[in-house]
């Protein structure tokens, strides 16, 4: 039999048990109650108690038994597997329906239950961490098996074209052997993050200013959700834009100028990021210039100053962690932008000054390292993984000190929308 | 209540309007702000009432009265830091140096600049305790050169009372600072770009009594120098400072009379239930 | 030294002046940030909109005994090369199904190719100067006309851009989406529920909350590498398929949802609570009938808006191999299944000239789409939208 149509089967079977569970302790603990005896729950209460106990162990044990056969190569036959689970659920209406009687807190044990799965909700999303650095980790301490991270931080090649050969086990064939020299992607990555921000600080910091300092609250209201459109489009359609659009409007510029610039230069996808992190600045840095309270305006205001000098002199200052933290998160989003360079900018590592010319991020290559027809134990695929430890290290680090930054802020305020 | 105002109503006992009631004979009496017939709205709300009041240089003057009496409200005509809110809308007269401070013409940043004002809570800016004194005076041109500044700043600070508590620590932020040093620091920010009037609104009220004393006898060495306007919620604290004492209430000046007179023989009914803690 | 009015407002002006720039130079931020918005609609609205129009040609079939083996010889050779493949391709199979037909004719409008399309927009093509001369005596007849191009959204992917449709990546879409749901959705709202009405105040509630905001803003790019490490080499999902490509966004998903459901919860008063246990319910009954129901609005808004952002992604669904090339929309949750946004990717990577305006058709129904759930969130909290 197949596996899917044995798991369907178990999952028919444990639903049944489930269902006899549930009437069955209804039917008995109403019984119980009606032959006049107090009781400490519910009849539906008891029901449910004893779905739980019926289901809750025959799952687990199903769970732990797959995972134990996927992590640890144990053989066991999934047929034994689920048989022994349904006996155990068997086993479990058992222990359940006895213990439907009148001294049972079944209330409290349910909630207990219930608290557990909730923790176990909330632990998912510390295993996703965890998930990802351990996928990441230990991709890449294969790939640094096989080339050495020195050469990976400090090389300035990055030429993986000839490792699926020496994968093959055909190494000596191809003339040259791969280089993964890791300095002319993050050159570039950092080139494209560099411009981004350059357009998005300035023009998200300033609409931020605008809208909390001077526009009427009307237009603030209708301003703010406007600008969060820019964020709310998908990269890939920003990728379109920036190198069907804005690349061919650059090179014409560049070209005006006599300058000579590439269809897949860096300013068409970095102008493009930048618009698209506009928000990310525009809106935190506007909470957090209305966080400022009014007593430090009024105070400049009343000796004298002008509304830009209270401005620029006392609210920004005082707003200041606010507005590092927001531009340190839109730092990190742009490090970790995929689709606008994939689509806008080039293929080819360069590692140059010039933003005309074409050059390639850590994001480009990842992608282009899995999306080919690889073998997956390749060094170039592997490679991605290195990529990625990097990338999720740089990032991390920059989203905690965000983080903490904000939490200072919000104590020295004791603001809490933030 | 509203019965016993109506028939308690009586004209100025003074013929001269915004005069007080009687003269204190240690005060100054050249005039620094004048009002006449003043009336501001919020909304549809009026909050004060036709105010007729003159202020008297180099004085303290305290504005006594229940909560949500317009006291705070007038203060703020004073230096116009009612334009903050849209909503206000001011008719009459406020006249300082000879100019209507409500004029279109009048710069409202010109004004500040010659009425500083003192908040309720203490609120530093999120700089250097150096920086909060000398940054105001910076902007106005007042002082250029690193040793002007120092000079200034020194001196601000001994005119607040706090130079000998702060003198080795300018370069901390002003928030480091406990809430009684804080206010003196805005103290000393305000007296450091040298206008020619203080308002306080309810400079002590977040202070303990320590601190209250403290800045207490700041405003008495003070008003050498500047003429102070206080807002005040403690009877005690106008009876100790303040030269004159108007009494608000319900957006009308009922009584604006010398403080020892106005606490000892009230000349309205009003001030005087509320003196006498009838209400309040 | 005390200085009049008029001595100060001398010195004001420069102050003013510098004042009232930064006002100007602020409003100019946000109205170029207004442009920017502006002009990219616009740009794709000029691209995308030819998209939902497509050429049609009138031809006359005439079913030889040739077109049996080659469709082409149905036409009439001046109009022949102008006629989608896809079109001349079927004519053999229709003799075959129908053997009445042969010797007959039949006149019917079919899909011209994409060059003979994008002639009659007014784009760069490769047609010659006969064909142009035919097709524009045939406009004048009135037997070559742009129609509602239907076929855009009834049909999947396709190498001829005349076929090429969203159907199947539509399809794809939406089963990628049910499966995020169904993970993300419970998952969410329980953690949520954990953090804001169950947890201590300890150390290990406050990793939770550090980790969940962490995870809001790592790349996505790297949930595609969790994606293909664990999801699919190590549990051995499917590839490409939506179960995989749903699990992936679903932990994308989470922290906005996760986070959307604590402030519906924490907007729910204290008052609440404690009127409920003050009856006697458990700490679950009061979540369960008092405290969740209240928020449900809120919940549902965070869910619409993270769904609408699940559905823009691209990156990570491409690393677990969500890019394939899928002529037939439906499958099952196993198979290989592409999705809106990888399909606009792949249209963007043709180089005919013809797909770039799919690219950008598909660019506007998606932009459609995340427009309507994005507004039905809005209305959805305003309507609900209450003050306590």
């Amino acid at each position: 039999m197949q596996t899917n149509q044995l798991l369907a089967m178990f999952s028919g079977v444990l639903l049944l048990l489930g269902l006899l569970a549930f009437f069955l302790g209804r039917a008995k603990a109403a019984r119980v109650r009606a032959s006049g005896t107090a009781m400490y729950a519910q009849p539906d209460q008891y029901a449910w108690f004893a779905v739980v106990a019926t289901a809750g162990p025959a799952i687990t044990v199903g769970a732990v038994g797959a995972f134990l056969m996927l992590l640890l190569g144990a053989e066991i036959p999934t047929l034994y597997l689920l048989a022994g689970s349904l006996v155990i659920a068997a086993i479990g209406l058992l222990v359940g329906m006895s213990q439907v009687k009148p001294d049972f807190h079944a209330r409290q044990a349910i909630e207990r239950v219930i608290r557990w799965v909730l923790v176990a909700a909330a632990m998912i999303s510390i295993f996703t961490t965890f998930g990802i650095l351990f996928s990441i980790v230990f991709e890449a301490l294969r790939f640094f098996q096989m080339h050495s991270f020195w050469e990976f931080i400090t090389g300035t090649v990055w030429s993986p074209g000839d490792s699926f050969l020496a994968a093959a086990g055909r190494g000596d064939e191809g003339g040259s052997t791969a280089q993964f020299g890791s300095v002319p992607l993050f050159a570039g990555t950092f080139m494209i993050t560099a411009i981004a921000m350059l357009v998005a600080i300035p023009v998200g910091l300033l609409s931020a200013i605008y809208m909390a300092e001077f526009a009427p609250s009307r237009v603030r209201t209708l301003a703010k959700p406007t600008l969060e459109v820019l964020a709310g489009i998908p990269t890939v359609v920003y990728g379109f834009f920036a190198a069907i659009t804005v690349a061919p409007i650059i090179v014409d510029v560049a070209g005006f100028f006599g300058l000579d610039a590439s269809f897949n230069n860096a300013v068409a996808p970095g102008v493009v990021m930048g618009i698209m992190i506009i928000p990310f600045i525009s809106s935190l840095s506007d909470d957090v210039i209305s966080a400022v309270p009014d007593s430090m305006r009024q105070g400049s205001l009343a000796l004298g100053m002008t509304k830009g000098e209270t401005i620029r002199d006392v609210v920004i200052p005082a707003a200041l962690p606010g507005i590092i933290s927001a531009s340190l998160l839109a730092v990190s989003r742009a490090l970790g932008e995929t689709m606008i360079v994939v689509m806008a900018a080039g293929m080819r590592p360069n590692l140059t000054a010039n933003p005309l010319e074409d050059m390639t991020t850590v994001t480009v290559r990842i992608v282009a390292a899995l999306t080919g027809d690889l073998e997956f134990e390749s060094s170039e695929t592997l490679s991605a993984f290195a990529l990625g430890l990097v990338l999720f290290a740089v990032t991390l680090s920059l989203n905690l000190v965000s983080v903490l930054m904000i939490r200072r802020f919000r104590e020295k305020y004791r603001v809490n929308n933030l | 209540m509203n019965i016993q105002a109506a028939s308690q109503h009586t004209p100025q006992p003074t013929p001269n309007v915004g005069q007080p009631v009687s003269r204190n004979n240690h005060a100054n009496h050249e005039l620094s702000i004048r009002v006449r017939d003043l009336n501001l709205w919020y909304g549809e709300t009026q909050a004060l009432k036709s105010l007729n009041i003159d202020i008297f240089q180099r004085n303290i003057t305290a504005l006594i009265g229940p909560s949500g009496c317009g006291k705070s409200t007038f203060l703020r005509c004073l230096n116009r830091m009612n334009d903050l809110i849209p909503s206000v809308r001011i008719k009459g007269l406020v006249e300082m140096d000879g100019r209507d401070v409500n004029a279109a013409k009048m710069d409202e940043v010109a004004l500040r600049r010659r009425v500083g004002m003192v908040f309720q809570k203490p609120n530093p800016f999120p700089k250097s305790i150096y920086d909060n004194v000398v940054y105001a005076p910076r902007m106005h041109d007042l002082v250029s050169r690193k040793p002007e500044q120092d000079e200034l700043v020194e001196k601000a600070l001994r005119d607040a009372g706090l130079w000998e508590e702060v003198k080795d620590k300018l370069d901390q932020p002003g928030t480091s600072l406990s809430g009684g040093q804080q206010q003196r620091l805005c103290i000393a920010r305000a007296i450091a770009v040298q206008p020619d009037v203080i308002l306080m609104d309810e400079p002590t009220s977040a202070l303990d009594p320590i601190s209250t004393a403290t800045i207490e006898d700041l405003m008495d060495r003070l008003k050498e120098k500047f003429t102070i306007i206080t807002v005040t919620h403690n009877m005690q604290q106008a009876a100790r400072v303040a030269d004159y004492t108007a009494f608000f209430h319900l957006g009308e000046i009922i009584e604006y009379n010398d403080t020892k007179t106005m606490f000892a023989n009230p000349a309205t009914k009003k001030a005087e239930d509320y003196i006498t803690g009838r209400y309040g | 030294m005390r200085h009049s009015f008029d001595d100060i407002s001398a010195q004001l002006h420069k102050r003013h002046r510098r004042s009232s720039r930064l006002k100007w130079i602020s409003m100019g931020a946000l109205g170029l940030a207004g442009l920017f918005l502006a002009l990219f609609f616009a740009d794709m609205l000029n691209r995308g909109l030819p998209a939902f129009q497509q050429a049609y040609v009138q031809v006359e079939i005439d079913y030889n005994e040739d077109a049996r083996q080659m469709g082409r010889a149905a036409l009439e050779p001046d109009i022949a090369p102008l006629v989608s493949r896809s079109f001349e391709r079927l004519i053999p199979g229709m003799i075959r199904d129908n053997s009445d037909l042969l010797g007959t004719t039949e006149t019917r409008w079919v899909l011209t190719n994409s060059e003979a399309d994008q002639y009659l927009k007014g784009h760069r093509n490769s047609l010659s100067d006969d064909e142009q001369a035919a097709i524009d005596e045939r406009v004048d007849n009135g037997q070559v006309a742009l129609k509602f191009n239907t076929t855009f959204f009834t049909s999947g992917d396709s190498k001829m851009a005349e076929r090429a449709g969203i159907l199947s990546a539509a399809v794809g879409t939406v089963m990628t989406l049910l499966v995020t749901l169904a993970i993300a959705f419970p998952i969410g709202v329980m953690t949520a529920v954990y953090l804001e009405e169950f947890a201590p105040d300890n150390r290990l509630t406050q990793i939770i909350e550090i980790n969940i905001n962490n995870l809001a803003a790592i790349p996505s790019i790297l949930f595609g590498l969790l994606g293909l490490a664990i999801f699919i080499n190590f549990f051995g999902v499917p590839r490409s398929s939506p179960l995989v490509g749903g699990m992936t966004l679903a932990l994308m998903t989470l922290p906005v949802i996760i986070i959307a459901t604590r402030t519906a919860l924490r907007s729910v008063p204290d008052s609440i609570r404690h009127a409920a246990f003050g009856v006697g319910c458990s700490r679950w009954q009061v979540v369960r009938d008092h405290v969740l129901p209240l928020a449900m609005p809120g919940i549902m808004t965070g869910s619409i808006i993270g769904l609408a952002q699940a559905m823009g992604e691209t990156a990570p669904l491409i690393i677990v191999g969500m890019v394939a090339f899928i002529p037939d929309a439906g499958g099952s949750f196993t198979e290989a299944a592409t999705v809106l946004p990888a399909q606009i990717f792949t249209w963007a990577g043709e180089p005919e000239q013809a797909f770039v305006e799919k690219t950008a058709g598909g660019i506007l129904v998606l932009l459609a789409i995340l427009i309507f759930l994005n507004a039905t969130a809005v209305v959805l909290r305003k309507k609900f939208e209450r003050r306590w």
